[in-house]
């Protein structure tokens, strides 16, 4: 599969957006940079390489962009670890990010801590950035949670399973901190069989009408569990944004600095008054959708070979090398460092304790006491105790 | 010849591939049905077999499949729709509730909608949020739409030749946790029961009446069964009325049943609050009143969100809340 062009750019936009603009913005008024580009945005290519972008740009300091190699590695460690653990029966399911660490990681990275967060189900990596804990993500695969986390922690809404779901969620949010005069943006994950939904359709002309500071951000890894992108749309995703009155960019996702500049633009974009913008991480599902899932049935192992050709990893570890940034002791820090949090992780979720039944299904069904639930919960309880009896006698 | 044992999800799909075969008008549709076979491989072998035209998969979209069903049937064609899982209908809620289930009565008559939408529902596997639900009441309350589930093998696969054939739309419910229990099938010889008749099952010794009657559908019937064979160990006589359908309901054979033993316990994995065994019980209590020896009792899932998987066993009914259940209204 080939791209043709990166960004396509909603007309008028600065004349529509005028005497919307909310305050504290930071980014020029302009919006993104003028010049079209002809390709997908890369600024690191799989080789390893530096390249140029008329439009995009990123300054990384070599603290930064070994921190951006660290977060790759730890979190490719984490969810194979979690892979393994769903193997051998302590995870009910995993949905494995593999290949997709530099999408997850440089949109994360772009952004701020008041920034907020809508996940898909397979966004661990974004989980990193805003610090919940894998631990965490893995109890909710194990089936002790439906998530287990904070979203006012960290700014990290739950994980959304139902597709699509969530971006209407997000331009909402955005829609309240346009309203409160804050200058932060959200960021709304969604696939690229996500784009089918009506939600996600409507999320995007709520966002164009209101004007709202949000970035959809697709990861179009070509895969919707056996579907192939053919069979969601017939023009590239990002030019769908046009239609809608918006930008629309394509970035290499496997570049975390490209997906970290776009991102960082997009944002700031939003966040200054500018309105949505639609960022299509092209990248590729390395793994099966989900543990259960076998990729034979569908898909060519040839693609795979060729996408593995495209590894974030590799590239980044090939600039890191290459520019003198990192050395062959400090990656092998890194990798001792991936092994112990997946020994903790290992250990963490073997002895991870189930909740009392009970409170897993009747606590926080409502804020405030309901009968019914009040009346079900007590014959549970009784239920319960009477098992627990009738065990204790036939022990005797 | 032709009496074979297999899962249920195997005669499913036998059932598919009959329904394909001898209506060219028939066709599949839904996310990943095609070249994966579905994500529980209940389509295997049937795009190969029957290609791309007939086994379609669609843009990850319910509303969608739904939707343009209803402009298939209009156009003459009779769909056989997957979604997915329980939880993922919803998108479609209002193109089956608005849409489907009405258009026959909007139309006077003169339009039909042949729709069949297959949907595995109910927990027990272990999964995530969304994919374990009973959603089977929002439907059952929506009149236009016939809402059937089976329990074993034959009916998954005979039920199914029913549905499609049927003018009306029929939601076809899936029992997943029973996707693999295996039973008996006979393709050659199509049973006289029909698409809403309950079915009864007395394992028990003797003619003598049943000491109470249990109620079920889909996953619930194998619970009960084996909840009756466990009490038959200890002398006391339950028999199992598999509705079969939920909409409508074989009011008659649950009243012969009831008017018999006096005593009646519903069991589903749906909440109990607003659901099928509210509706039960009522049409028990108005017809059987004078027969009945305890209140009918009923036993499902709480007024809560499915939990979490560690958590589904308690929330699922099994054999011994049934049993406490019986015991509850043994006691009047
Ligand atoms: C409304 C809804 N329908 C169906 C599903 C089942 N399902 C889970 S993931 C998936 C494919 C999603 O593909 P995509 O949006 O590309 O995201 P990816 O899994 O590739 O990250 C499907 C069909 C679902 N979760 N929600
Ligand atoms: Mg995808």
């Amino acid at each position: 599969m080939t791209t043709k062009s990166s960004s396509v750019r909603a007309g008028g936009k600065g004349a529509r957006g005028g005497g919307r603009r909310r305050t504290g913005s930071t980014a020029p008024a302009s919006g993104r940079p003028a010049t079209e580009a002809a390709e997908l945005v890369q600024l690191l290519t799989p080789e390893g390489e530096r390249a140029e972008h008329p439009d995009y740009s990123i300054d990384l300091t070599p603290e930064q962009l070994r921190d951006r190699y660290r977060d790759m590695v730890m979190v490719r460690r984490f969810d194979g670890e979690a892979v393994t653990l769903q193997r051998q029966g302590e995870l009910g399911l995993w949905a494995s990010l593999l290949g997709q660490e530099a999408a997850q990681i440089g949109s994360a990275r772009a952004m701020r801590p008041d920034d907020y967060v809508f996940p898909t189900y397979r966004e661990h990596g974004v989980a990193w950035c805003r610090d919940v804990d894998p631990l965490t993500l893995m109890g909710m695969f194990r089936g002790v949670s439906h998530g287990g986390w904070d979203p006012n922690e960290n700014n990290f809404h739950l994980y959304t399973i139902v597709i699509g779901s969530q971006t209407l969620h997000a331009v909402g949010y955005a829609m309240g901190i346009a309203k409160d005069g804050a200058d932060a943006a959200v960021t709304a994950y969604f696939g690229d069989g996500a784009s089918s939904q009506g939600d996600v359709s409507e999320a995007f002309n709520f966002a164009s009408v209101y004007n709202s500071p949000v970035v959809f951000f697709c990861q179009n890894n070509q895969w919707a569990i056996s579907e192939p992108t053919e069979r969601q749309f017939r023009v590239p995703l990002y030019q769908r944004a046009a239609g809608f009155g918006f930008p629309g960019v394509r970035v290499d996702g496997n570049d975390v600095l490209a997906v970290e500049a776009v991102t960082r633009w997009a944002l700031d974009h939003a966040r200054s008054g500018g309105g949505p913008v639609l960022v299509e991480a092209y990248t590729y599902r390395m793994g099966a959708h989900t543990t259960t899932d076998d990729p034979s049935r569908y898909r060519l192992s040839a693609e795979q070979e060729q996408w593995k050709l495209k590894d974030p990893i590799a590239r980044l570890k090939a600039l890191l090398t290459r520019e003198g940034i990192a050395d062959h002791d400090w990656f092998e820090t890194v990798d001792a460092e991936a092994e112990q949090l997946a020994k903790r992780l290992r250990d963490g979720v073997r002895s991870m304790p189930n909740p009392e039944p009970s409170s897993l299904i009747f606590d926080n069904v409502y804020t405030e006491p309901h009968a019914l639930v009040d009346e079900e919960r007590a014959a549970y309880r009784r239920f319960a105790e009477s098992l627990a009896d009738a065990e204790q006698e036939g022990g005797r | 010849m032709a009496t074979e044992t297999m899962p249920l999800m195997k005669a499913i799909n036998a059932g598919l591939r009959k329904a394909l075969e001898e209506d060219p008008k028939t066709l599949l549709m839904g996310e990943d049905v095609g070249r994966l076979g579905g994500v529980f491989r209940v389509t295997d072998g049937l795009y190969k077999d029957f290609g791309e035209e007939r086994v379609v998969d669609t843009p990850l979209a319910e509303s969608g499949i739904v939707g343009t069903a209803i402009g298939l049937a209009l156009r003459g064609y009779r769909p056989i729709l997957e979604i997915q899982f329980d939880g993922f209908v919803y998108p479609a809620f209002d193109q089956i509730t608005t849409q489907l289930a009405k258009m026959h009565a909007r139309a006077l008559g003169k339009l039909r909608m042949p729709v069949t939408i297959r949907m595995p529902y109910g927990g027990g596997i272990g999964s995530v949020e969304h994919h374990s639900e009973s959603p089977e009441a929002y439907f059952a309350h929506t009149a236009g739409l016939r809402v059937v589930s089976p329990s074993d093998s034959s009916d998954a696969y005979w039920m199914l030749q029913q549905a499609v054939r049927s003018d009306d739309p029929v939601l076809y419910l899936e029992p997943k946790r029973r996707y693999w229990q295996k039973g008996a099938l006979d393709t050659a010889a199509e049973p006289s029961i029909g698409l809403h008749q309950a079915r009864v099952h007395r394992p028990f010794e003797g003619d003598a009446p049943a000491d109470l009657t249990l109620i079920a559908y889909g996953p619930m019937v194998k619970t009960c069964l084996d909840a009756a064979a466990a009490a038959a160990a200890e002398g006391r006589r339950l028999e199992v009325v598999d509705l079969r359908s939920i909409s409508p309901i074989d009011f008659d054979t649950v009243q012969a049943c009831v008017e018999a033993s006096g005593r009646a316990l519903v069991v589903h994995e749906a909440p109990v609050f607003g659901a099928i065994g509210g509706e039960v019980a009522a049409r028990i209590t108005e017809r059987c009143f004078y027969s009945l020896e305890a209140p009918v009792l009923r036993v499902g899932g709480y007024h809560a969100p499915y939990p979490p998987a560690k958590a589904e066993e308690e929330y699922l009914p099994g054999v011994d809340r049934v049993l406490e259940a019986v015991d509850r209204s043994m006691a009047y």
